[in-house]
């Protein structure tokens, strides 16, 4: 079951008195065809299993960032130091700017610098270095020195009870970057894959995990070494009447709106965007064209945020093929709330209402 | 100098002039360096030092106290942007360490008996008493609150265990007027300055008596009243803020501090050392106090930073600073006291470190256990303990029982749990709340945003949490 509770937060910290959520693992990956050597596992354990691979399989591959010694605080590295030693995962001094600083000069120098920042909502710190280093050290240099072995991974997004810093996420401010790549994934077997294809992508990455799903979402996951590719977005769920956009956690309260809106006559077409820069237009414009109309969905904050980027796009390509205007169905434009979260987000009740008001348009 | 300048404005015209002279004569020579009889380079003519003397060497007297120069003064030193730098022929490295460590300063020792010959200031009866108490109601808030998150009631909490008498003695030490930027373990400031145990229950649950209106986590307590800025998560951001604070406090003439804290690991991060520069170079009258607890979650001091912890960091940036034992109150107490008088008489920066040991684990999130031992742990609640050791003091000043002791936690634990259940029912803020305070006035997408949110409620109740009044 992707779902391994119906009361989402109970699994995260043992903090029972929230408001409950719907369920937040993914119904459709589970129903793919799976290779016989698969485990089910959850989503921090593919964290896992792939940095083990990158560690196994290239010798020049580093692991570090707060406490990951010790396997982090969401045990995404537990065991790499013992398996690997501390010269190959370490813990880095409390510094962000430090920890992207000096994963770019490793990089730099031909290796596969895996950074992990504790909380995206602790990437600011960084963000120069991310922003004025990492993405323009292959153009700036005419091509002489790139830091492409780079990938920082950091979880993002809602918990639950995480409050202003953690639970934000941040992807719009890279996907204004050129020069980096911004990958989420919406389940473990594509955590797994496409952490993979991050590591050993040519070109700096930030790789956002869910970190409601680090527990919560459970999946046959391939044991061995495979990579999912990146900029190529996924229709998981196919329909006629309306496109959905969305990645990572979002994906599986989109599912559900996806669901309930077909027991009342809508076909949804759901699309995974996977990696938002560079991101597969081509996807999404087909599935527009079929379908006419679009939904785009994200925890972050509407007004900036890459909704609208998807939704400009869209309306480039695609303005005699629709039949409404594109609907956003997104975070307010708030800080991330405590108490109010379940007002703050992007609910499936908001979605599907987004839904039949763009059919009916 | 002048000289200088002259020489810098006629930079273009010597360019032109040497690029011709070099199609002229490509064989061009630079001036040989001055060369002793022996081969070796000594020191040129004075007239050549005085030369490049720059307007801009000029320095201000602390400078000067530190730059060292040689017995026979001004012929052994040279000029240098920033001050007069004494030289040497020997090639002598600076060694990254000090034969010994910086040494913590003490008044009591383990069991809380005064250390011979120890100076400190004398406490009166009624403030030892008070901190006594207070370091006992912060013990008896941080356990029930950390079993209330235990049991589910809470979504988070943090204790300050093992960290009571820097809290407290801290707090003590200061005067109300001092604003505080506290990183996230100093409960024990507000708790000094009134800030009573519902008003930390109203925030830790987020009710709609809470200050912080229900938005952040529990532990991130502000108050204006007591100048004490609300508790942000990311690390480190409150220090460069309080050199800003302090150097209002500074324009304004004011016979008050900022106080900034942070943990060993917060040291690490840009921010301390952007924090320390700025203070030091602004002159802004701000007292760091590093709590270093040895543990920053699971990362150790030795994995933190590689120099004598964190007082000898003050230095560097021309910070005085001091080294106290963490555990010891009336060191603290004393340490802070005459901290904060050098930094509000003289207008300058200090730096306190406190060395303790974090008993607790990090927060609810965290098992220590899992990357230290329990046999540390033990060692350092017991016989290292912060309040028992103060509290023997205290005792055997004659000032405080047993039975007073056991009255005061029968009476406070009362009221911790009539706190929490008071606050567990509480309302919540209502809805509006999550849209004011982003701006001072709510702008055109907030309104909206909030408009179609109430239409959202009122077709979907059964989303929203019922005890969120509309
Ligand atoms: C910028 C930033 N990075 C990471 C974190 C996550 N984090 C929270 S507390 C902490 C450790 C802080 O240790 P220290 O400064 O020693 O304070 P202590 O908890 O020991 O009191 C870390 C890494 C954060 N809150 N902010
Ligand atoms: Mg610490």
């Amino acid at each position: 079951m992707a779902c391994t509770t119906g009361r989402g937060i109970t699994r995260i910290g043992n903090f029972s008195r929230i408001w409950s959520s719907p369920c937040r693992g993914l119904q459709t990956a589970v129903h793919d065809q799976s290779p016989p050597q698969t485990k089910s596992v959850n989503l921090f354990s593919a964290v896992n299993q792939a940095l083990h691979i990158a560690l196994d399989t290239d010798p020049r591959a580093y692991v570090f960032g707060e406490d990951v010694g010790f396997g982090g605080v969401f045990r995404c590295t537990t065991g790499l130091a013992d398996q690997f030693g501390k010269r190959r995962v370490f813990n880095t001094p409390l510094c962000e700017q430090g920890i992207v600083g000096f994963a770019i000069g490793l990089a730099a120098m031909g290796n596969r610098a895996i950074a992990e920042i504790q909380f995206a909502d602790y990437i600011f710190p960084a963000f120069d270095q991310i922003v004025n280093e990492a993405a323009k050290f292959r153009y700036r240099s005419g091509n002489q020195f790139n830091c492409g072995g780079l990938t920082i991974r950091t979880p993002y997004g809602a918990v639950g009870h995480g409050g202003h810093y953690h639970s934000q996420s941040p992807e719009a401010f890279f996907c204004h970057v050129p020069g980096i790549k911004v990958v989420i994934p919406r389940s473990p077997r594509q955590a797994k894959g496409l952490l993979l294809s991050s590591i050993r992508d040519p070109n700096p990455v930030v790789f956002l995990e869910p970190k409601w799903l680090y527990r919560l979402a459970v999946e046959e996951v391939p044991e061995q070494d495979y990579m999912l590719p990146l900029s190529e977005a996924e229709v998981i769920r196919e329909g006629s009447d309306i496109t959905l956009v969305g990645w990572g956690a979002q994906l599986s309260v989109m599912e559900q709106a996806c669901m309930d809106a077909e027991k009342e006559g809508i076909s949804c077409e759901l699309v995974d965007l996977k990696t938002l820069i560079p991101w597969d237009k081509e996807t999404v414009e087909a599935s527009v064209n079929k379908t006419g109309r679009l939904l785009v969905s994200h925890e972050a904050p509407v007004t900036g945020g890459f909704g609208a980027e998807i939704s400009a796009s869209v309306v480039e390509r695609c303005f005699t093929r629709l039949e409404a205007p594109v609907a956003r169905v997104c975070g307010l434009d708030t800080p991330f709330p405590l108490v109010f979260e379940p007002f703050y987000m992007p609910t499936k009740n908001k979605i599907l209402d987004a839904i039949k008001s763009t059919v009916k348009y | 100098m002048g000289s200088w300048f002259a020489r810098s404005r006629s930079i273009p015209y010597l360019l032109k002039r040497n690029i011709s002279f070099l199609h002229a004569n490509s064989s061009c020579k630079t001036l040989p360096p001055y060369k002793s009889p022996h081969g070796f380079r000594e020191r040129p003519p004075a007239s050549i030092l005085s030369f490049r003397r720059l307007e801009s060497a000029m320095v201000g007297k602390q400078a000067q106290a530190v730059a060292y120069t040689d017995d026979d003064g001004e012929s052994q030193s040279i000029e240098f942007p920033g001050g007069r730098v004494g030289f040497t022929t020997q090639m002598e490295f600076i060694s990254e360490a000090t034969d010994k460590r910086v040494p913590c300063y003490r008044v009591l020792d383990d069991d809380g008996f005064p250390i011979a010959g120890t100076r400190f200031d004398q406490l009166d009866e009624e403030t030892a008493v008070r901190m006594y108490k207070s370091m006992v109601s912060l013990q008896i808030m941080d356990t029930i609150f950390y079993e209330a998150q235990r049991q589910g009631r809470l979504s988070f909490y943090l204790t300050s265990t093992g960290e009571e008498a820097i809290n407290i003695a801290t707090a003590a030490a200061l005067s109300p007027d001092d604003i505080i930027l506290p990183q996230y373990r100093e409960p024990g400031i507000l708790l000094w300055r009134g800030f009573s145990i519902e008003e930390f229950a109203s925030q830790c649950f987020g009710t709609k008596d809470g200050h912080g209106k229900g938005r952040q986590m529990p532990i991130h307590y502000g108050s204006k009243d007591l100048n004490f800025i609300t508790v942000s998560s990311p690390i480190a951001t409150q220090l460069p803020q309080a050199a800003g604070v302090a150097y209002s406090l500074k324009m304004d003439g004011k016979e008050a501090c900022a106080v900034a804290f942070t943990g060993d690991g917060g040291t690490s991060e840009g921010d301390f050392h952007a924090a320390m520069n700025f203070a030091a170079v602004m002159e802004a009258p701000v007292l760091f106090i590093c709590r270093n607890n040895g543990w920053a979650i699971s990362t150790p001091v030795s994995e933190q930073f590689r120099s004598d912890g964190v007082v000898v960091k003050g230095q560097a940036y021309g910070i005085r600073s001091i080294r106290v034992d963490g555990n010891d109150a009336l060191a603290v107490y004393s340490a802070i006291r005459a901290a904060r008088m050098m930094v509000v008489r003289e207008q300058k920066p200090v730096l306190v470190e406190a060395l303790t040991y974090r008993v607790g684990h990090h927060s609810t999130s965290d098992d220590s256990t899992k990357y230290r031992s329990v046999k540390e742990i033990e060692q350092w609640k017991r016989s290292r303990n912060p309040m028992t050791r103060f509290r023997n003091w205290v005792q055997a000043n004659g000032w405080w029982s047993d039975q007073e002791e056991a009255e005061l936690r029968g009476t406070l634990r009362n009221q911790v749990l009539k706190a929490i259940q008071v606050a567990e029912k509480a309302e919540k803020p209502c809805l509006g709340d999550l849209f004011s305070d982003v701006y001072d006035k709510l702008p055109s997408n907030l309104q909206q945003q909030e408009k179609s949110l109430r239409q959202t409620i009122t077709r979907h109740k059964q989303d929203f949490p019922p005890d969120v009044p509309l």
